[in-house]
């Protein structure tokens, strides 16, 4: 079994104190939630943190809050805890459905969204969706609270834009209008997906036709991403939407770096893309 | 640091560093050597150990976080007599392995769904098993296996 380095964990009690804890041990700190990254990371020698500082004990960092229009889900909440919640289930049911089919259930059991928006890891499912529903993400630091939205949070494959110190708290989503319908689809054949697509229709007619789309892909470029020139081709009735989608895919894989990696070249995520973007109209328009 | 925690159904407690895995506390220092170790990447589970129910990832969990929790490894599933839990003896039955080493973390792994869910259908079983991996088998006998205790489990407390 490969060691870890030696490190210290530090138990704050409060956010506040998280950020203290965190701007105090600068370059040699960091948050430390699940861990499944994190560990890996210290694992493999791409981190080297001497203290991580234990968010999960921070009271209240793992609810799960709703009202009408809206849903807040704590930073330290697994993703477990998301698939199972009943409110999300009720509210959000995509989001649920999403969260069950990320990476394995050890994973879920541990890792945390908090920890998968943060690390930024390019092929993650929850920041794509998040991105079409229009999520903010609540942060807080020295500087006082900030709402970011998810991709001005993720800036880069691994990077984040939050500034030392802070912290992310908690993910705001707005619940679907009535005339909206959202899917979310993804594809892998590995620990991994290759491609995640989310769509989000406004249909004020049961689907005849949409009125606005939103798009949102990710795992086959370095960060999530919307296409403001796919979303405005998938406008019209559902025929003209769907004998546009070989074209808003190919625009949405021109506005994308499509990158090559370990789960596929770039030339088969576009063919992908073509696949799956004409699956998720499908099965937000109807439910299948 | 000290941890305590239960483990197996019995109180433990143990010196730990805070680098140091579950899997490493298990093995090493508490000679529980039933739990196995492979791609230490949280992706093979043959490390799986439950904590308050749930599967982890030993191989990537912090011993720190089993304080205060209930942990149960492969060697806690037979019963105060002896007697094999309807999971273990259901894998010698179906033949669900061969060379053994994913063995430890399919049946734990498997005792989570079952805990949760006494009657889960192929799909589900097979959903839940995703995340563990066996190079021997080909799962068909590992499916069967579960289904079979799936239903010794019913006449089973
Ligand atoms: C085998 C495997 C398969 C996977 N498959 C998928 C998949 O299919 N889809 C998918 O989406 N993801 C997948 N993942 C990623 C998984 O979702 C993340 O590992 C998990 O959510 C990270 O959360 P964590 O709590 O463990 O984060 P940690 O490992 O604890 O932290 C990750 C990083 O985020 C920072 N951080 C954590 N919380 C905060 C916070 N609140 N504020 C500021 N910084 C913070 C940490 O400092 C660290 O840098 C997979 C991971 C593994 C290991
Ligand atoms: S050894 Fe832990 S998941 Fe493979
Ligand atoms: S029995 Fe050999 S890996 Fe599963």
């Amino acid at each position: 079994m490969t060691p870890l380095n030696r490190f210290e964990i530090h138990q704050p009690a409060t956010i506040t104190e998280a950020s203290r804890m965190l701007l105090e041990h600068g370059e040699e700190g960091g948050c430390y939630a699940g861990g499944t990254e994190l560990l890996l990371a210290l694992r493999h020698r791409a981190l080297q943190y001497q203290h991580l500082v234990d968010i999960k004990v921070i009271p209240g960092l793992n609810s799960i809050q709703a009202a009408n229009d809206w849903i807040d889900i704590g930073a330290a909440c697994t993703h477990r805890d998301i698939e199972r919640s009943p409110l999300i289930r009720e509210k959000l049911p995509v989001v649920a459905e999403m969260e069950s089919h990320v990476a394995n259930v050890r994973v879920r059991a541990s890792g945390t969204i908090g920890g998968n928006l943060c690390f930024a890891e390019p092929h993650s499912d929850p920041a794509t969706l998040l991105l079409a529903l229009e999520a903010v993400v609540r942060t807080e630091g020295e500087s006082g609270a900030r709402e970011l939205r998810v991709d001005e949070l993720i800036n880069g494959a691994y990077s984040n834009s939050l500034e030392p110190g802070e912290l992310l708290t908690s993910i705001h989503i707005p619940v679907l209008l009535p005339v909206q319908r959202a899917a979310y689809v993804k594809y892998q054949i590995r620990e991994r997906p290759a491609l995640g697509l989310a769509v989000v229709l406004d249909t004020p007619d049961g689907g005849a036709t949409i009125s606005q789309a939103r798009i949102a892909i990710g795992c086959l470029c370095p960060f999530p991403r919307r296409s403001a020139a796919a979303e405005e081709m998938l406008r019209g009735s559902r025929e003209e939407v769907e004998a546009l989608i070989p074209q808003a895919a190919e625009v949405l894989a021109d506005d994308a770096e499509l990158i090559d990696d370990n789960e596929g070249a770039a030339d088969y995520k576009r063919h992908l893309l073509g696949v799956f973007l004409r699956r998720a109209v499908a099965r937000a328009l109807d439910g299948a | 640091m000290t941890v305590e925690f239960q483990l197996n159904g019995e109180p433990v407690s143990v010196a730990i560093e805070p680098r140091h895995t579950l899997a490493e506390v298990l093995t090493r220092k508490l000679r529980l050597t039933g739990t196995k170790v492979s791609c230490e990447a949280e992706v093979c589970g043959a490390c799986t150990v439950l904590v308050d129910g749930l599967p982890v990832s030993s191989c990537t969990y912090l011993a720190y976080e089993a304080r205060g929790k209930n942990v149960v490894t492969i060697e806690g599933l037979e019963d105060k007599n002896g007697n094999l839990h309807p999971l273990q003896q259901s894998f010698i039955d179906e033949f669900a392995f061969q060379c053994g080493f994913c063995t430890s973390g399919m049946i734990l792994s498997a005792k989570a769904l079952l805990d949760e869910n006494p009657n889960p259908t192929d799909a589900e079983i097979i959903d839940h098993l995703d995340g563990n991996i066996c190079r021997c088998t080909g799962y068909l006998p590992i499916l069967k296996a579960v289904r079979t205790a799936a239903t010794a489990m019913e006449n089973y407390s």
